[in-house]
């Protein structure tokens, strides 16, 4: 079961200078010249990021005004909607890449926009906050208090996030869908990478995040 | 203010100044068509016809800094500098000029009159040169499209193959799509604003309850008033007060009078204006027939209800954009009852499903439709933003 996937596929190329680590490893997923939806761009950091170091295509859609506004000033092509229900408007295999980056936990119904991604693109990328991480289970576990770390640093009633998952369920999930993990990279809080050759249970203990590179199987 | 009346003003000098404005007008101008007649969605052919513009800012040397600005219904080619009849400035002058957004120092502007116009692009109060009396009636109903073909005719006298930008708000955002949908080629990007792919029913409603106000005023005398010397001000100005409903909101109109009386403390239990925003209406129609031609209030009018980009594509809408390469930033306004929000939404899932690159942002005001003329910093911004990008990636070099 933990050997039908191989994580380790996945090889840390150059990294360019930029904050946020769990962008620059969807960056690093995305072939140069290709095609890319980012859905849920929020401000267009990675758009920006994926059009300057990977020359992409680089679309996006988000839900905040604010967001698209900002987006829209930088010159992105970006356009306001609601990842759980406009993506049905999008044409089979439109792109490249359709990226969800930590986002998947915020939509109302992550397995359907899970599907549409895999049909209106060729590769999908998703990043998200592993709940089964260690320092959460802990939280859970001492205080019995919905957890708040420093990746999720809002309270559950503020919270935007209504689908957290943990890696496990991540994986399952793409089994139902029956789709492909092409790659896999899990890390910690420090940005340290989980070692590639651990099984599936010690991802889900020691990654903070992870970022997912799936492909349809037929 | 004072309280205004709508029938002021001389009758005999409104039309000698509709029919100057129309033939001579105090603006560049070019006559075209003399071996190339314009070919109407009519089916007749207009030649010669004249094309009045504005251009501001100078070409570069590879001709690639070109935008080109695309008026409202009731708009003109003065942009940016002072209006020759009214004296007021340009009415995009909050964001066409040297270092705003659409930078008169980097780019090269043009707007040109529209067909159908009054001041100075041939439309109905233009004189007819078979004829030597102005067209009235007897012009052709011209659409949407017609002006865009009149719009390339004159970049073609200008030397400009393509376009680094076609912008413009409502009827001009129908006239950018149209430039999208003919003439892909001929521009590197598109910035519509405020507008939809078609008339709605009710907008067509709107424009219906204009018309037959002019039309009812006696002195329209079937189109024919520039000949016998009167003026249909009194329609014209009717139906531009209730446009301008259309192009507010209720809460914008709430904000600027509420229920406040006009230089009086109690109501006069008559049909004066006793209300500020009875007396603002009436301001606002009585000084627009002052530059505007009541036959081109039919003829333009009538092109934007035939307006109608899908039902030239069999009703799909995404065929119509097959294949564009060309960026297309579109904007609406949440308070824009005329052109909501939901219309400009259509086209960019149909710009989407056509795989073109496409923006699309919604701006929160409550000065509805007419919030694209008005201080409006996130428009600023997204314009400034979108036209920069568009400028770096095609390479445009500043002109010397």
């Amino acid at each position: 079961m933990l050997t039908s996937t191989n994580p380790g596929a996945f090889v840390a190329r150059a990294i360019p200078k930029t904050p946020r680590l769990d962008l620059v490893v969807v960056a690093n997923m995305v072939e140069p010249g290709s095609r890319v939806l980012d859905v849920g761009c929020g401000d267009g950091e990675l758009l920006q990021l994926l059009a300057e170091t990977r020359d992409v295509d680089a679309r996006g859609i988000e839900i905040s005004r604010d967001g698209v506004n900002e987006c829209v000033a930088k010159g992105l092509a970006v356009i306001q909607g609601d990842a759980d229900t406009d993506l049905a408007d999008y044409p089979d295999s439109t792109f490249d890449y359709v990226i969800l980056s930590q986002t998947i936990q915020a939509t109302r119904r992550p397995r359907w926009v899970l599907e549409q991604m895999l049909r209106i693109g060729k590769r999908v990328i998703v990043s998200f906050p592993n709940f089964g991480h260690w320092r959460i289970r802990g939280q859970l576990l001492w205080y019995g208090r919905m957890p708040i770390t420093q990746n999720l640093p809002v309270s559950w009633y503020d919270t935007p996030n209504i689908h957290f998952c943990t890696i496990r369920d991540f994986v399952d999930l793409t089994r139902a869908l029956d789709v492909k993990i092409e790659r896999g990279v899990a890390f910690g809080p420090s940005g340290g990478r989980v070692r590639f050759d651990a099984p599936w249970w010690f991802w889900n203990l020691f990654g903070e995040q992870a970022v997912f590179l799936l492909s349809r199987k037929n | 203010m004072s309280i205004v009346r709508l029938d002021r003003g001389d009758k005999a000098s409104r039309a000698e100044i509709i029919r100057r404005e129309a033939d001579e007008p105090r603006s560049q101008v070019v006559v075209l068509g003399k071996d190339k007649p314009l070919k109407l969605d009519a089916g007749v052919e207009l030649s010669p016809y004249q094309v009045a513009y504005q251009t501001y800012g100078e070409l570069n040397a590879d001709r690639s800094n070109a935008i080109l600005i695309c008026h409202a219904l009731t708009g003109d080619q003065h942009v940016h500098n002072v209006h020759p009849v009214t004296g007021k400035e340009g009415w995009w002058d909050s964001i066409v000029g040297p270092g705003l957004p659409i930078d008169t120092d980097r780019f090269f502007v043009i707007c040109s009159n529209v067909l159908g116009g009054c001041l100075g692009t041939t439309g109905p109060a233009s004189k007819n040169p078979a004829t030597g009396e102005p067209y009235g009636l007897t012009f052709p109903v011209v659409t949407v499209r017609d002006m865009v073909r009149a719009q390339a005719a004159l970049l073609d006298h200008l030397g400009i193959g393509q376009l680094l930008c076609v912008a413009g708000g409502s009827m001009g955002g129908m006239q950018v799509l149209q430039w999208v949908v003919t003439y892909p080629e001929r521009i590197f990007s598109a910035l519509p604003i405020a507008t939809a792919a078609r008339h709605s029913a009710q907008n067509i409603a709107f424009h219906e309850v204009g018309r037959q106000a002019v039309m009812a005023d006696p002195d329209w005398r079937n189109g024919k008033y520039l000949v016998e010397g009167t003026s249909p001000h009194r329609g014209l100005a009717v139906a531009r007060m209730a446009a301008h409903i259309t192009y507010l909101s209720d809460a914008a109109l709430h904000r600027k009078f509420g229920r406040r009386l006009q230089d009086r403390e109690l109501p006069t239990f008559g049909f004066d204006a006793d209300f500020q925003v009875e007396n603002y209406l009436r301001y606002q129609g009585s000084s627009f027939v002052e530059r505007f031609d009541a036959n081109s209030y039919l003829y333009i009018t009538r092109a934007m209800d035939y307006f109608d980009l899908a039902g030239e594509h069999g009703d799909v809408l995404a065929n119509a954009f097959r294949n564009l390469k060309s960026r297309v930033c579109m904007v609406s306004f949440t308070s824009d009852w005329l052109f909501p929000t939901e219309e400009a939404r259509q086209i960019v899932h149909a710009l989407n499903a056509a795989g073109a690159p496409v923006s699309f942002a919604e701006i929160e005001t409550d000065k509805g439709h007419d919030a694209f003329l008005l201080d409006e910093p996130e428009l600023f911004a997204i314009v400034r933003g979108f036209l920069d990008s568009a400028a770096k990636k095609r390479g445009v070099k500043a002109p010397k």
